[in-house]
């Protein structure tokens, strides 16, 4: 069964966070460094994309905890795995290893899972962050002109990283936590290029950031202005994620289900963080606030960003079992 | 079409025509040619600027040019641009006739932008390699009639090119169709050449024939082509457009470019210049180019004339009152006042008839956001001196008893111990313009002369303000005072470090009446609305009392990160400076020296406006502020007011700076402790500066700071030194003070405090630089522009006590005993450390080049005893000191 015509059928479901699962681990240095790691030169820790490679184990338990939990799609662990977000580590040489095996082992999970259940196949999202630069701002503030990357280094390192994550086994790209969407642009386009050289076609997700209450992503667009700037390239879903609670995300989101007509995703945080940066919306809580999206028929694809758990994709899941997705039919514009 | 800046911009056949800005192409405008050439990209950016303010809905940016390097001056104006949120939230249009410089520009935006032009000029491979690129882009194009075999000039050649086109683009690249603009060429009419004559005409036809037959493509061009042969001749250009774009938007034509103070409108070209023009655009006449010349002969050189509008002084006197409140003009305002009294029964009626109205509509305008303080303290001024005119007639009625006038009253003082007023008076101000009756009792005002005096004149509540940390246990002495006394008026609380939080944990529960905490002078007025009005008031005293419990709850039960470390720890991090690699500077002179009556006109030239525009209420930067589309014109003229009053101040010599300062031998000694000598002999100790420690955790390799580490440990024997200030240009100011009130002139009484404390500010940090250069001389290279001033970009600090490095005011004392501050300069320290006259700053130089400004953050418990011990205070002074920066309740 192939992704479009499940999507017809049913709100399909993504997993939640990778780091709030990490985290319940407690690594250490040497669990990131591993044996392979072992005398590299500049501290590992935190750098929890490298697990796939030195702690595949753990990875693949959290991939299937969320299967388990009912996601269609479970997202590599390649959120940072760039050669431009990998600088800070010195790993700029190891990142299409870093996306291939992120992928690899995140579809052996998902043939895992189909195998057993054929009825409910499932899916790897090949996850692309947003890296730590920005190609429209600049982090001078007296010196706004400048910019610490340019979009051809931003399209240089997407396309290795879509080149890994897709020879890796993905069965879709997701550009996703756009808080600068030139960035997002140079995403596409390196996409883009990578499928036109190797004459070959995915799906591609795009889910963008809105920073705060103004409605605005980081670099200063409304979300119609963010959709229409990304709208150039044949979506499966747009949507958006991260920053926001369910509940602050409801009125972007009509948004982009009234203006758009791709599917539309979302995959909120566990609430806002409260004064310690900790997310505290319980399942049942989140579970309650999106139950609101389904109502109101805006949602496609749905998941869960920073702070959400398996409990919190499972109570997702099960809400979302009892309505239809959204049926778009978007303002026509000639 | 749908395009995107920061904002999305949709075209549609319900649209209205798109105006795309043509200002910011060096190829049509001369003056941003030249900016850009001299690299003025500040200046250039508010030529954009001014074009969206305009009403441009797209940008064109167009750096051709020979000289320039095209690619080059694109990317970083585009890259500009996008840090202008007021210019990048509408679409960009990347022109050029270059294809790098188109796509160098493509890179650059974030939204969906417009591409100024590709066509098949080179032929059909380049055509469909730029148009599949700026599909990947994810821009709109622009597609000018043009092939391999040149400019489309006729109808025909318009139809063929843009259909092939069309068709290469829609079939062979996948370019959304509703994505593709077309230009067939607006050409000028009316060039005496035969050939020209259908120049407009073709281009209509060809735009019907585009929007008939490609289905989704819009049509643009460039307007101003079309009257090039009237270049000069304004009043024919501007109905030349005008009729071309009426006739053209008819036909279709959904966007273009035109320069919109180069239009006329179209109802209002004189009948026999639109027959005229219509005849040469639409080829009717034979003879119509030349009527049109004769008829340009004639009105050649007839510009628009702009008359100014004085129309308000015919209106009646009700509207003239209004009129002037509103704008804030005095000048009729006797004459009108005494029109107004003739006409209405009584003095009273005219306050409450006409000013109130006038100054409720300034109240409105100030809430909606729509009219800024400046404007606000100016209405009032008109208001004071309007009642000021009524005043003798009011009391010749009191005396007869017809009737008793009487507002809400508020009581407004700044606390004992404080000097500071400028915000009070700013929320007096503001008041004041919402019929409340001020009685403002100035600062250092004693908790007994508030309350007295609140009683004595029966007010409706009472407003504390302060600037200084003490002031806020005064303002719990306050409180507590009025409830010994059983009042039960409200009581507000504002000032710059006051706080909610404080508010409601520490003076809250003294006080059984309404307290609450006003966040600035905007906010006073519905708060002290809801607390004085009748039916409100209970409602809102019991929610202000639970919100405020609820505060005092949550903060009793945060939860509690210890992040701090123990002070030995603290010390054991301390910044070690390399004393071998560094070798203090010995100052020019030691002891102190007195540099009085400095000169005004210097220091002005260091004056940082950005506080300033705060003072006021105008949030933004200085200089960019002034460009700022809705507080600009305001931040403009308070600028100008303010250098007029400087000159003024220079010229008269209006204020005195004065200044002392002096550099001691000094030492470190027990990790925080600075020991000062009276001479290098080093052997006699003349003061103890105390200093206090950064507790807060660190990351590696990070030190808790003190301003101690700054100075060599004694048993290091490298011979360092501490300096000292104190400035002031408040002398002379209570005499104008006292004027303005007189006169009932706030604006220029806070206008004179604002600019005092700026100058104060100026002339410390003009004092600074020389004591950098010269005095002290351990940076005499040093070679700065104010900016970098303001970014303290130099080396060395200047600390001053009750600041963040140094928050512990009674340090204070120290530095003027030893300065003998008072004697030399006239400053002087309240009970609370403040100095007055409040425009005065004091503290300390530090010159180790790795000196630096640090926020001390919150102390523990064993740093308020280790310093009650070092103050020979007890603890509970010590804490009460120290209170702002305590990481635990007392």
């Amino acid at each position: 069964m192939d992704i479009l015509s499940i999507l017809k059928e049913r709100v399909l479901i993504l997993d939640g966070a990778m780091g709030t699962m990490i985290q319940r681990h407690s690594l250490e240095e040497s669990d990131f460094r591993g044996e392979r790691f072992a005398d590299h030169g500049q501290p590992l820790k935190g750098n929890n994309d490298l697990l796939s490679i030195t702690r595949p184990d753990i990875i693949k338990d959290i991939h299937a905890q969320y299967y388990a939990a009912g996601a269609d799609i479970a997202e590599t662990n390649t959120f940072s795995s760039t050669t431009i977000a990998q600088e800070d580590y010195g790993l700029e040489d190891h990142v299409y290893e870093l996306n291939y095996e992120s992928a690899k082992i995140a579809r052996e999970v998902a043939e895992e899972f189909t195998a057993k259940e054929p009825y409910k196949p499932r899916f790897v999202a090949g996850s692309m962050g947003p890296t730590n630069k920005t190609t429209s701002m600049s982090p001078d503030v007296n010196d706004p002109g400048y910019r610490a990357a340019t979009f051809d280094d931003l399209v240089e390192a997407y396309k290795l990283q879509a080149k890994g994550l897709v020879e890796g086994g993905a069965h879709m790209l997701l550009v996703e936590t756009v808080f600068d969407t030139l960035n997002a642009k140079a995403a596409l386009f390196a996409i883009e290029e990578y499928f036109e050289e190797k004459n070959c076609r995915l799906p591609i997700m795009v889910s963008g950031t809105i920073t705060d209450a103004s409605g605005r992503t980081l670099s200063g667009q409304t979300t119609e202005a963010f959709l229409i700037s990304i709208s150039h390239i044949p979506l499966l879903s747009v949507g958006l994620n991260c920053a926001l609670g369910a509940k602050e995300l409801r009125p972007y989101l009509q948004v982009l289900s009234k203006k758009s007509d791709f599917n539309i995703s979302a995959h909120p945080n566990a609430g806002l963080p409260n004064e310690f940066g900790e997310y505290d919306e319980t399942p049942e809580q989140m579970a309650d606030q999106v139950e609101v999206f389904l109502q109101e028929g805006l949602i496609n694809i749905l998941g869960g960003c920073c702070g959400t758990t398996p409990e919190h994709i499972r109570a997702i899941a099960e809400k979302a079992e009892k309505y239809s997705p959204r049926h778009y039919q978007a303002e026509v514009n000639v | 079409m749908k395009l995107s800046g920061l904002e999305p911009l949709i075209v549609s056949p319900m649209s209205n025509f798109v105006n795309v800005g043509e200002r910011t192409n060096v190829t049509g405008s001369r003056k941003f040619l030249r900016l850009i050439k001299e690299e003025k990209f500040e200046e250039a950016l508010s030529v954009a600027l001014e074009q969206v303010e305009g009403g441009a809905q797209i940008l064109d940016v167009n750096m051709d040019e020979g000289m320039l390097d095209g690619e080059q001056a694109m990317v970083k104006f585009l890259n500009l641009i996008a840090s202008e949120p007021d210019i990048s939230r509408i679409p960009i249009m990347i022109d050029s006739s270059k294809w790098h410089i188109i796509e160098a520009g493509l890179k650059c935006v974030q939204g969906k932008s417009v591409v100024n032009s590709i066509s098949l000029k080179a032929g059909k491979d380049d055509f469909v390699a730029q148009a599949k690129k700026i599909k990947r882009y994810g821009a709109a194009v622009i597609v000018m009639a043009f092939d391999e075999d040149g400019q489309a000039d006729t109808y025909e050649r318009r139809i063929q090119i843009c259909e092939r086109s069309y068709r290469m683009l829609v079939d062979e690249v996948g370019f959304p169709p509703e994505d593709i603009i077309f230009d067939p060429n607006i050409f000028p009419v009316a060039t005496g050449i035969e050939e020209h004559r259908n120049n407009a005409l073709d281009f209509f036809r060809a735009t019907e024939w585009i929007r008939t037959n490609l289905p989704g493509a819009h049509v643009s061009g460039g307007v101003s082509n079309v009257s090039f042969s009237f270049r000069g001749n304004n009043t024919v250009r501007e109905a030349m457009h005008s009729a071309f774009l009426y006739h053209a938007i008819k036909a279709g034509m959904d966007m273009g470019i035109v320069n919109p103070s180069m239009l006329e409108v179209y109802d209002d070209i004189p009948q026999a210049l639109l027959e005229r023009v219509e005849d040469v655009l639409l080829n009717r006449r034979d003879d119509a180019t030349e009527r049109l010349l004769d008829y340009a002969e004639e009105v050649k050189g007839q510009g628009k004339a702009k008359v100014k509008d004085t129309a308000w002084r015919e209106a009646s006197v009700e509207k003239r009152l209004s009129h002037a409140l509103v704008k804030g003009i005095v000048e009729y305002i006797d004459e009108d006042t005494e029109a107004a009294r003739q006409q209405y029964p009584s003095p009273l009626k005219v306050i409450e008839g006409p000013l109130m109205d006038g100054m409720n509509i300034v109240g409105d305008l100030f809430g909606e956001g729509k009219m800024f303080l400046p404007q606000v303290v100016k209405s009032a001024r008109v208001m004071k001196k309007a009642v000021a005119y009524l005043l003798p007639y009011l009391e010749e009625e009191k005396k007869s008893a017809k009737s008793i006038f009487t507002p809400s009253k508020i009581l407004l003082a700044t606390v004992k111990g404080d000097v500071h007023d400028i915000g009070k008076n700013i929320v007096g101000v503001v008041l004041a313009c919402n019929n409340y009756d001020i009685v403002d009792m100035g600062v250092m005002v004693p908790t007994e002369k508030i309350l007295d005096k609140a009683i004595e004149e029966g007010v409706d509540a009472i407003g504390l303000s302060g600037l200084i940390t003490p002031s806020l246990d005064e303002m719990v002495g306050v409180a507590k005072e009025m409830e010994r006394r059983g009042m039960k008026l409200p009581l507000l609380i504002g000032g710059a470090t006051t706080s909610r939080i404080h508010t409601a944990v520490k003076i809250d529960p003294h006080y059984s009446g309404s307290v609450i905490h006003v966040l600035d002078a905007s906010k006073s007025v519905p708060v002290a609305g809801e607390l004085i009005s009748e039916e409100t008031k209970e409602d809102f005293h019991a929610r202000i009392k639970k919100e405020y419990e609820a505060l005092r709850i949550g903060h009793a039960n945060r939860k509690e990160i210890k992040n701090y470390i123990s002070l030995p720890e603290a010390r054991a991090n301390k910044f070690k400076a390399d004393w071998e690699r560094y070798r203090p500077t010995k100052p020019n002179f030691l002891g102190n020296k007195k540099l009085n009556g400095f000169d005004l006109s210097k220091i002005r030239e260091y004056i940082d406006w950005t506080p300033f525009f705060q003072t006021w209420m105008l949030k933004g930067k200085y200089p960019k502020i002034l460009e700022d589309k809705v507080i600009g014109s305001e931040a403009k003229k308070l600028l100008k007011d303010a250098n007029e009053m400087l000159d003024w101040i220079v010229d008269e010599n209006i204020l005195e700076a004065n200044a002392v300062i002096g550099f001691y031998p000094a030492a470190s000694v027990n990790d925080d402790d600075i020991e000062i000598y009276a001479d290098d002999s080093r052997d006699q100790v003349i003061k103890r500066l105390h200093c206090l420690r950064q507790q807060g955790k660190k990351g590696k390799g990070i030190p808790n700071l003190s301003l101690a580490d700054f100075i060599a440990e004694k048993e290091k024997t490298v011979p360092d030194y501490i300096g000292f200030f104190a400035v002031t240009t408040g002398i002379g100011i209570e005499s104008w003070i006292t004027k303005f009130e007189k006169d009932h002139d706030d604006y220029k009484n806070i206008m004179i405090k604002a600019l005092a404390d700026r100058l104060a500010e100026a002339f410390a940090e003009m004092l600074h630089e020389r004591v950098r250069k010269e005095y002290w001389g351990y940076a005499q290279d040093e070679a700065l522009d104010s900016e970098a001033l303001i970014r303290e970009k130099y080396v060395g600090i200047r600390p001053a006590p009750g600041y963040p490095a140094c928050p512990e005011h009674t340090e204070k004392r120290t530095l003027f005993d030893l300065l003998e501050v008072e004697r030399h300069t006239g400053i002087s320290l309240t009970e609370s450390y403040a100095m007055y006259p409040a425009a005065s700053v004091s503290g300390f130089y530090f010159s180790h080049p790795e000196s630096r400004y640090f926020g001390l953050g919150k102390i523990e418990k064993d740093q308020a005893e280790d310093y009650a011990q070092r103050k020979a205070f007890d603890i509970d002074t010590a804490e009460k000191w120290l209170a702002p920066n305590l990481s635990y309740d007392i």
